[in-house]
């Protein structure tokens, strides 16, 4: 639905409505250079739950052009949009997304005089308040520590076109040549304006720029504000948006994977963030993530409102993982072959952490896997972290290991560890909030052994997927970390099938090995810790134990003293 | 020397009323804890609590572990089992671990408690009712004491515990006692009255003649099934920072059948509660 609202000083805006008449309203305000079909994606996704506005701001698409610097103050910006809001919702209070310019003359409106109690909620993307930045500006000037020194030079490197639009004709003459079409053209998500458009935008900057940040006032909001910066945002930096605590008294950040435009290329994702907020201040539960992006309130740990999904978490590495993530903050969610193993470790997580919960899982079971998937979508929402950690161990000569124990051992090893990266990682990119894969490889991925050959290329190919899928997924924020432990004290060696032997040597070996292990004494809890630091660091590869850093590093620099090892029978 | 024979009925009336009041002892001691009160001062406070009731000397004297030390984090030395200046705080998890002498007669008891309430705590003490069960169903099949002490540990492993028994000195399950007959003066050497002492290196002596000993761990010399007498048993599991334990006497007949000399006890008491609920 079309209509026209007039704005200050008599012009007229164009308004578009969708949605649900009767829901909570939603008020979208694009930026420059831009229209209201900025929002196109974003209001396709919030009409089923809410009543959908946005509208073309002066100066662009089908509102009125009026001419001059000083029609463009923020000042009428913001009565423009109180107009819109008294015309959309005369009775309710609305909820704010805006984006880029569109969030700056947000911000305005929402700490001035304008919209007393009008607001419930508002989203903010890459646009700061001006007065906000004036601030950030001056407080690095005045303690210019080198970290300060740092973000306010790389600020002003991507705010060149700033000053650029303080100049006299060129930057129209820029839009009307097509240099500055092409220029834009290189961000993600950017599209070609109208000339015109971008011309009258220009005044935005030339209107407000200089008054706001050289006299920067006060302004305050105890309305609830969540800021979605994204991560690789060329023109607004991540700190000069969400510095902003002592303005905002309830503020939430997230820090999103994506570009400038997020809008318009992580439409979903930014309708599913906005309706967390809008559903949070209209009452209802707030959301694991919008919990964890919190900037006030209490300390938090370091994996407070985490989701953690882990497989094989029913013994040794998985299970202290799934503790050790839950003493320091994390819903954990068990997997296992092994039900009552998966319910022991959800017990126990739960007695250091939040309430845990377990489900029974064959990662082999590609089916069982996705079943897996869809319950835990319902059930605990999308994971942040995915730990594909189930795997088997067998030993022993190539020539004795028959093909049923190959495909077991790639069933579970290989096939597991693809199944998890698909479908469990599948759910991480649906987010498109980022997150973390782990991968437990071995230190046997890149360590040749006569002892290990049908392990060692399960791991190996574990690692090799880890490390593609990586790189595949760095554009998406999702971190792709491969573990390789090396001795440490579980099970595992109790539990390998040990192939060329007959049963009383096989349990004869099995206990060696197992009392080398336990003679290493590397506990399961040491490598955990390790995992989680190598999940806050992004390692790409995080060798655990000592000898498996040892073995990395001899890897790269002396393969051929591992290949002469190789030879060497080091199974007991 | 010590008696090798098993003890007769009313030997047993004996010991049991003993760790009764060792027990007793220590569930009152433990009444008396608050914010504040010392390792120290909780052990002397159950020793003058003995003491007054006619304990005339120990097999090992009182100890009181606090916090992570109940899970004995941190122990390198056999010194670091005594009682230090560390304050008990609120929701803190302690043991308080005695063996009294009275008459000639010995207990060796272990309490575990709480000052306020901690989730782990709780969760360990249901967990540890199974040891009890399973230590006795297998001394009753017959099953090596080596191979006993491995299935505990198997247990540990299964439940996602840590076997602390293993830090006791020789890592000790459990120790075989017996009525103390000596004439050495009553006196105390790093914590042990020397009186037991004399009396478990003479078992210790005459065990190892048979290729057996009276300390029950999992080397070599404790793969055969229990001797007849008197068994103190002390399983020790922990979770992060929090230790538990129960200790008590477990009877093996010549007959090699076992049973728990004492089931009115503090801890036994706790599970029967948790199981009626």
């Amino acid at each position: 639905m079309t209509s026209d609202v007039t704005g200050a000083d008599g012009v007229r805006l164009r308004v578009h409505e969708s949605g649900q008449h009767g829901a909570p309203t939603v008020v979208c305000v694009h930026g420059y250079p831009d229209d209201h079909t900025l929002w196109d994606g974003v209001a396709t996704e919030l009409a089923p739950r809410y009543h959908v506005v946005s509208y073309d701001v002066r100066g662009a698409g089908e509102s009125g052009k009026p001419r001059g610097r000083e029609a463009y103050r923020l000042d009428q910006l913001a009565q423009d949009l109180a107009a819109v809001i008294n015309a959309v919702s005369p009775d309710r209070p609305v909820h704010l997304l805006a984006h880029d310019w569109g969030a700056v003359q947000a911000w305005h409106a929402l700490t001035g005089p304008w919209l007393d109690g009008r607001i419930c909620s508002y989203t903010s993307i890459s646009g700061p308040c001006l007065d906000h930045a004036g601030h950030w500006f001056w407080a690095r000037l005045r303690g210019p520590t080198p970290r300060a020194l740092r973000e306010l030079i790389s600020q002003l490197v991507s705010s060149w076109y700033i000053t650029f639009f303080q100049l006299p004709l060129l930057p129209e003459l820029a839009w009307r040549s097509g240099l500055a079409q092409h220029a834009l053209a290189l961000a993600d998500g950017a599209t070609t304006p109208a000339v015109t458009d971008a011309v009258n935008g220009v005044q935005l900057y030339r209107a407000n720029m200089f008054p706001r940040l050289a006299k920067p006032g006060p302004r305050h909001t105890d309305i609830p504000v969540q800021v979605l910066a994204p991560q690789r945002d060329p023109f607004v930096s991540r700190s000069l948006q969400t510095d902003i605590r002592r303005w905002v008294s309830n503020l939430a950040v997230r820090e999103l994977p994506g570009g400038h435009w997020l809008p318009r290329t992580q439409p979903s994702t930014v309708a599913r963030c906005t309706s967390e907020l809008i559903d949070h201040a209209e009452g209802g539960p707030e959301a694991r993530a919008l919990r964890r992006a919190r900037r006030s309130g209490p300390e938090r740990k370091r994996f407070d409102d985490t989701l953690v999904v882990i497989t094989g978490a029913g013994s040794g590495i998985g299970r202290a993982t799934a503790l050790e993530f839950a003493e320091h903050g994390a819903e954990v969610v068990a997997t296992d072959i092994d039900q009552q193993s998966a319910e022991r470790t959800a017990q126990l997580a739960s007695t250091l952490g939040p309430t845990a919960s377990a489900y029974l899982l064959d990662v082999s079971d590609g089916g069982a896997v996705e079943k897996f998937a869809t319950l835990l979508r319902e059930e605990h929402g999308i994971p942040d972290i995915v730990v594909n950690n189930a795997g088997i161990g067998v030993a022993g000569p190539f020539f004795n290991t028959t093909v049923a124990e190959w495909e077991r051992l790639i069933d579970v090893n290989l096939w597991g560890v693809i199944h998890g990266c698909r479908v469990l990682g599948g759910l991480l990119v649906e987010g498109g909030a980022g997150g973390t894969i782990v991968n437990i490889a071995s230190a046997a991925a890149y360590l040749p052994s006569r002892a290990l050959p049908a392990y060692s290329t399960t791991k190996a190919a574990v690692l090799a997927l880890s490390q593609c899928l990586r790189g595949e997924l760095a554009g998406a924020g999702i971190g792709v970390v491969a573990i390789c432990p090396g001795f440490v004290n579980t099970n595992i060696a109790s539990t390998t099938r040990f192939v060329g032997r007959d049963t009383a040597q096989e349990r004869a070996t099995r206990q060696r090995a197992t009392d080398l292990y336990r003679r290493r004494n590397f506990t399961a809890r040491r490598a955990a810790q390790e995992i989680l630091r190598a999940v806050e660091r992004n390692s790409a590869i995080a060798p655990i134990t000592v000898e498996a850093k040892v073995a990395l590093l001899a890897a790269r620099l002396t393969p051929g003293l591992l290949r002469a090892l190789a030879r060497t029978d080091i199974t007991l | 020397m010590a008696a090798k024979t098993v003890a007769d009925p009313a030997d047993l009336v004996k010991f049991r009323e003993l760790q009764q009041l060792a027990y007793v002892a220590a569930q009152a001691v433990a009444h008396t804890l608050e914010p504040g009160v010392t390792e120290r001062q909780a052990a002397r406070r159950l020793r003058e609590y003995l003491i007054k009731r006619g304990v005339q000397d120990w097999f090992h004297t009182p100890f009181a572990w606090f916090g992570d030390r109940t899970a004995f984090r941190g122990f390198r030395t056999p010194l670091h089992f005594f009682p230090t200046a560390r304050k008990l705080t609120e929701n803190m998890p302690f043991i308080l671990d005695c063996a009294p002498v009275r008459d000639g007669y010995m207990a060796d008891i272990g309490y575990a408690g709480c000052l306020g309430t901690n989730r782990i705590f709780e969760q360990l003490m249901d967990d540890l009712a199974e040891h009890r069960a399973l230590i006795v169903a297998k001394v009753n099949e017959g099953v090596p004491l080596r191979q006993i002490y491995r299935d505990v540990d198997a247990l540990i492993g299964r439940q996602g515990y840590d076997n602390r028994h293993r830090v006791y000195p020789g890592r000790v399950i459990g120790h075989q006692i017996s009525k103390v007959h000596s004439r050495l003066p009553r006196s105390i050497a790093a914590g042990f009255g020397i009186r037991s002492l004399q009396t478990l290196v003479g078992d210790l002596i005459v065990e190892r003649m048979h290729h057996r000993s009276p300390l029950w761990a999992d080397g070599a010399i404790s793969d055969h099934p229990a001797t007849p007498g008197l068994w103190a048993v002390e399983p020790h599991i922990a979770f992060r920072d929090v230790g538990v334990k129960f200790e008590e006497i477990l009877v093996v007949t010549s007959s090699g059948s076992a049973y728990w000399l004492d089931d009115d006890l503090p801890h036994v008491r706790r599970w029967q509660r948790t199981a009626a609920a």
